[in-house]
């Protein structure tokens, strides 16, 4: 079937078998591989990506589901050289170890913060409900995103994050 | 995981849908996809034809027809969950929409898509029993009505038959709801070990009428008539509660899995319906 859709603002598209998910359509016919696919069952966020402004788990929807709408991936974030307030958050507060899952948790850390960017930490570990991670038991994760959300708002960043209990 | 090869179908009206639905010899409805992605990529699950209803025009929308409440059948769990009807008038079913899965899940999946489902652990199903909500299906044949009551057959099985479309829920107003539940891993997030809705209709602490349902122990959701009629007639006391509370999976087979053993879920069961009560008497 024929779809377009637009990529990080830029119009993608041919022809897909239905049975294409979404994550493959990304890592193998455009070769954006920031989307990570984790568990494939719907679970671990890993593939989380945004579509319409609304993240979803692109291993858990097909691309021709897709067909029309407007995605953002990890690779849409940054401008130029420049991360994105969340990026740099996770960078600052070691807000990963491996890194697997973090395209997924800064995807979803994007839109908590779209919608709130004054979370508390019980709100930041609930906006990454849909995201696992193995690696840092979250508690960075939580600083990083707190950080971000102070960046946002024009304050201090590295005040922010040190506020979170260990 | 990939799943097996298949036509895609997208309808552009309801009728164009129901009539591709009752041609198709093996035909799914796609909604969210949130359930049937998952089970086509295992192969547990090989429809020929998937007809992808997520676009169809009208049935996204919630609204007051007076004495009750109609969800269409686009409504996603994000929506159910924060939307200002269903929080005042079925508690419950806004509670179990908020706690269902995770945000990505609730961000995609569909209300009707839960209830036709019909997974035997899942949240909703157990709120649209307790609020008496009428399903109201869809097919070339003509539309009818199904009481809640008689929706849920068995483990993944609904009264649906395989050419009709869930395309909305009718949940009639009156009374006060809650839902409560534990998650597999802990929390609130994730299918339920055990979870309870209940439904009362009464004034100043007297209870006049409930309906208790409980999900996640037993084959599927199902009515716990006997833990309701131990609070109907009452003031809502503690006894009344505790007394419902051990009657929560009466005349059901509990089943036991990785996630709780019989004893663990029957005892799950009693106390997320003694605090679905304390909730909705508070
Ligand atoms: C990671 C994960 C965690 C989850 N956790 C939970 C949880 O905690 N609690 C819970 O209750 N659920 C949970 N779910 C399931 C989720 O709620 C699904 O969204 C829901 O079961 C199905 O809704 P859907 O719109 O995605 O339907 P789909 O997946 O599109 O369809 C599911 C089934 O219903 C049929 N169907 C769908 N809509 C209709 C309709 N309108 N008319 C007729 N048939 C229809 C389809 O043919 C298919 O057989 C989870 C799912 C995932 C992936
Ligand atoms: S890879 Fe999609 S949720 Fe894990
Ligand atoms: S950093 Fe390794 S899984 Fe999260």
């Amino acid at each position: 079937m024929e779809i377009s859709i637009s990529v990080n603002g830029t119009q993608t598209g041919g022809d897909v078998a239905p049975r294409t998910l979404l994550v493959h359509y990304l890592r193998d016919n455009l070769g954006l591989t920031g989307t990570h696919v984790g568990c494939d069952t719907g679970y671990c966020g890993a593939c989380t990506v945004i579509v319409d402004g609304r993240t979803v788990k692109s291993c858990t929807m097909l691309a021709v589901q897709a067909d029309g709408r407007s995605i953002e991936t990890i690779e849409g974030v940054a401008v130029g050289d420049e991360l994105h307030p969340v990026q740099e958050g996770f960078w600052e507060c070691h807000g990963l170890q491996c890194g697997f899952c973090t395209p997924g948790m800064i995807m979803s850390s994007i839109a908590l913060l779209d919608n709130n960017n004054d979370p508390s930490e019980a709100e930041v570990r609930h906006g990454i409900e849909g995201n696992l991670c193995r690696c840092t038991g979250y508690h960075n994760i939580v600083r990083s995103v707190q950080y971000a959300g102070a960046k946002m708002r024009g304050e201090d960043p590295q005040g922010a994050s040190q506020g979170v209990s260990s | 995981m990939y799943p097996a090869n298949f036509e895609y179908v997208v309808p552009s009206s309801l009728h164009e849908a129901l009539t591709v639905l009752s041609e198709s010899e093996n035909a799914k409805v796609l909604s969210g996809g949130m359930s049937l992605i998952p089970l086509m990529k295992m192969r547990l699950v090989r429809p020929t034809t998937v007809v992808d209803i997520s676009r169809l025009p009208g049935l996204d929308t919630i609204t007051d027809e007076g004495d009750h409440i109609a969800i269409g059948a686009l409504v996603k769990h994000a929506e159910t969950g924060s939307n200002a009807l269903i929080r005042e008038y079925a508690t419950a079913l806004a509670q179990a929409a908020g706690v269902t899965a995770d945000i990505q899940v609730r961000n995609q999946g569909t209300t009707c898509g839960s209830i036709a489902h019909a997974d035997l652990a899942a949240d909703q199903p157990a709120a649209v029993l307790a609020l008496g909500a009428v399903m109201v299906a869809d097919s070339v044949r003509g539309q009818r009505q199904i009481p809640a009551a008689d929706f849920f057959v068995d483990t993944l099985t609904s009264a649906l038959a395989d050419d009709e479309i869930l395309v909305g829920i009718d949940i009639p107003k009156g009374g006060r709801s809650a839902y409560a539940k534990l998650g597999r891993r802990g929390g609130d997030s994730d299918y339920p070990i055990a979870g309870a809705a209940v439904w009362i209709q009464g004034t100043d602490g007297s209870v006049a009428d409930a309906r208790i349902a409980v999900t996640g122990v037993s084959s599927k959701p199902y009515l716990a008539s006997a833990a309701a009629e131990a609070v109907i007639g009452g003031n809502g006391s503690s006894d009344a509660i505790a007394t419902a509370a051990s009657h929560a999976t009466d005349d059901v087979v509990v089943l036991e899995d990785l996630y709780g053993s019989v004893e663990y879920r029957e005892h799950l069961a009693g106390v997320y319906v003694k605090r679905a009560l304390e909730d909705v008497l508070a």
